[in-house]
């Protein structure tokens, strides 16, 4: 394989989310640094990404559950070719990570060479703050 | 109601430019809609059912209706499944036509992605997804590349096996004098080519491409007074394939349950497939979408293609003749189009001399929209010759 020259790459973007009555609360809580998903009230399940039904069972009553934030690389990529905002932070990682308590959900690893990255290794949130009352729920190798 | 037997493919046309710098997008749709006619025996005063996705331009198929003068239309159908649709648009139009809503189908499709770049328009922030996975910066290519590095961690599939995809579909389009990329290439070129999202490189991509493509699709007693070959629809499945509420996975496509719907309605089984057109935005698609559609087991595709299965015509599985999208053409990134077009040209006996399969007498098309890594929607079309 050849990797492209390129020069060294800025840090990650930090994109405003867009935010909504559905999922202000969410965004107000990454904030304040904690990670919620949903809980649907009927059967259980845990719902990412976060919505107002679940789509489980269909019910129409779901409430916020605050998670550890702690999880493993379920998948990643080192993309070379970042696009929009994202183009001069390449190279950068696209993961999913599958949460402690079961969701998968997609982010960014962070504070990591992409060449110590793996499937199953375990990581932890950090926020970034997006400047507009909301941070971007990323995640860096488990450090405790 | 099965739709086995109730419609026929009487004409498919094919763009033969691959870069189009002074015509509009609705004018290529012009070209190739009078060509898929013409190959067919008929005009567009003949037509009486239109199909076309979001590469349409205006208002769902109303703008290009008007614009084609389509006046005598009793059915339309803008079903928007990215790539897949227009496979989902013959499955689609079959049916219309089985119930008696129609007689003769026009789909089109139409681009120019590359003489005219505007920018991929992104998710809509209205998507309720939007916000959970917009400004971590997924692109087209790093999506596809979670789901190759996750089949690999679970099925130890390697890049060498994915490349073995490309280097089949590159000996098809030496054959092809459109292919915008005709020259073979072998597994070590793939895999010394530029990394763009890792483990997918430069070469497990497919081309950007202007272009276009359209099918006519008839009833059965207008398919038997037309002079040319047609081919008969013996089968359709189609199904998204979605992320679950944060159970999303990465090793499979909606094929799955697209695959099976159309071999049941058709009477089929893989085995009895002898061509195969397979969406390959990228060499993980064909990769998954082989093992959904049942020619191999979960996880062994990558054995599977690395044997020269792939390769027309003596292969097992000979697949996208016409260099598929990895080497011939991909017009507005949207492969369906194209897939069934060369499936048409097999079962016509009309493929590259080089690449015809012999006796060629059931193909399969598969097409897939959307992103195998998040979201996506897979359209299986089964495929007969004329007596089939």
């Amino acid at each position: 394989m050849t990797t492209p020259a390129a020069p060294a790459p800025q840090p990650l973007p930090t994109p405003a989310p867009p935010v909504n009555p559905e999922t202000q609360e969410f965004w107000a809580a990454t904030a304040q640094g904690r990670l919620l998903v949903k809980q649907c009230a009927d059967c259980d399940s845990l719902i990412w990404y976060p919505r107002a039904i679940c789509p489980q069972c269909g019910s129409l009553h779901t409430d916020w559950l605050q998670v550890s934030g702690r999880g493993r690389i379920y998948s990643y990529s080192v993309n070379y070719r970042g696009e929009g905002a994202y183009q001069a932070a390449a190279p950068f990682v696209l993961a999913y990570v599958e949460l402690d308590e079961g969701p998968r959900v997609m982010t960014n690893i962070v504070e990591a060479d992409g060449a110590d990255l793996a499937v199953d290794l375990p990581v932890e949130v950090v926020f970034h703050d997006t400047g507009d009352g909301a941070a971007l729920p990323r995640f860096r190798p488990l450090r405790s | 109601m099965s739709i086995r037997g109730k419609a026929y493919i009487a004409g498919a046309y094919e763009h033969p430019e691959r870069k189009i710098p002074n015509k509009s997008i609705s004018q290529v749709h012009a070209e190739v809609a009078v060509g898929a006619l013409a190959d067919a025996g008929l005009a567009l005063s003949d037509v009486d059912a239109y199909f076309c996705a979001g590469d349409a331009p205006g208002f769902g198929p109303i703008s290009m209706a008007d614009y084609l003068g389509l006046t005598k239309l009793t059915y339309t159908d803008s079903t928007e499944t990215g790539g897949s649709s227009y496979v989902a648009h013959v499955g689609h139009a079959a049916a219309a036509i089985a119930e008696g809503k129609c007689r003769v189908a026009l789909i089109t499709l139409a681009g120019l992605p590359r003489s005219q770049p505007v920018p991929r328009p992104s998710a809509s922030s209205l998507a309720p997804e939007a916000g959970f996975e917009q400004p971590f910066g997924p692109t087209t290519v790093s999506m596809y590349a979670l789901a190759a590095r996750r089949h690999m961690h679970e099925y130890g599939t390697t890049s060498a096996q994915l490349a073995a995809i490309k280097v089949a579909a590159s000996e098809h389009a030496q054959h092809n004098p459109h292919a915008m990329l005709p020259k073979p290439v072998t597994v070590a070129e793939v895999l010394d080519s530029p990394m763009i999202s890792d483990p997918l490189h430069r070469l497990d991509c497919c081309v950007i491409s202007d272009g276009g493509g359209a099918l006519v699709v008839v009833a059965p007693e207008i398919a038997a007074a037309l002079p040319r070959q047609t081919v008969k629809v013996l089968g359709h499945g189609e199904s998204p394939k979605l992320t679950s509420g944060g159970r999303i996975d990465l090793t499979h496509t909606g094929a799955v349950w697209s695959g099976p719907r159309a071999f049941e309605e058709a009477g089929v089984t893989p085995g009895d497939v002898d061509y195969a057109s397979i969406y390959d935005s990228f060499t993980i698609t064909v990769l998954q979408t082989i093992e959904d559609l049942g020619f191999c087991e979960k996880g062994k595709g990558g054995a599977f293609v690395a044997d020269g299965a792939l390769v027309a015509p003596d292969g097992r599985l000979p697949f996208n003749t016409d260099g598929g999208g990895l080497c011939n053409n991909h017009p507005v990134n949207r492969g369906g189009m194209t897939k069934v077009i060369e499936a048409v040209r097999q079962l016509r006996g009309e493929a590259n001399a080089p690449v015809q399969v012999p006796d060629c007498g059931i193909a399969v098309v598969n097409g897939n929209g959307g992103s195998l890594g998040t979201r996506s929607a897979a359209a299986t079309l089964i495929l007969g010759r004329e007596d089939a």
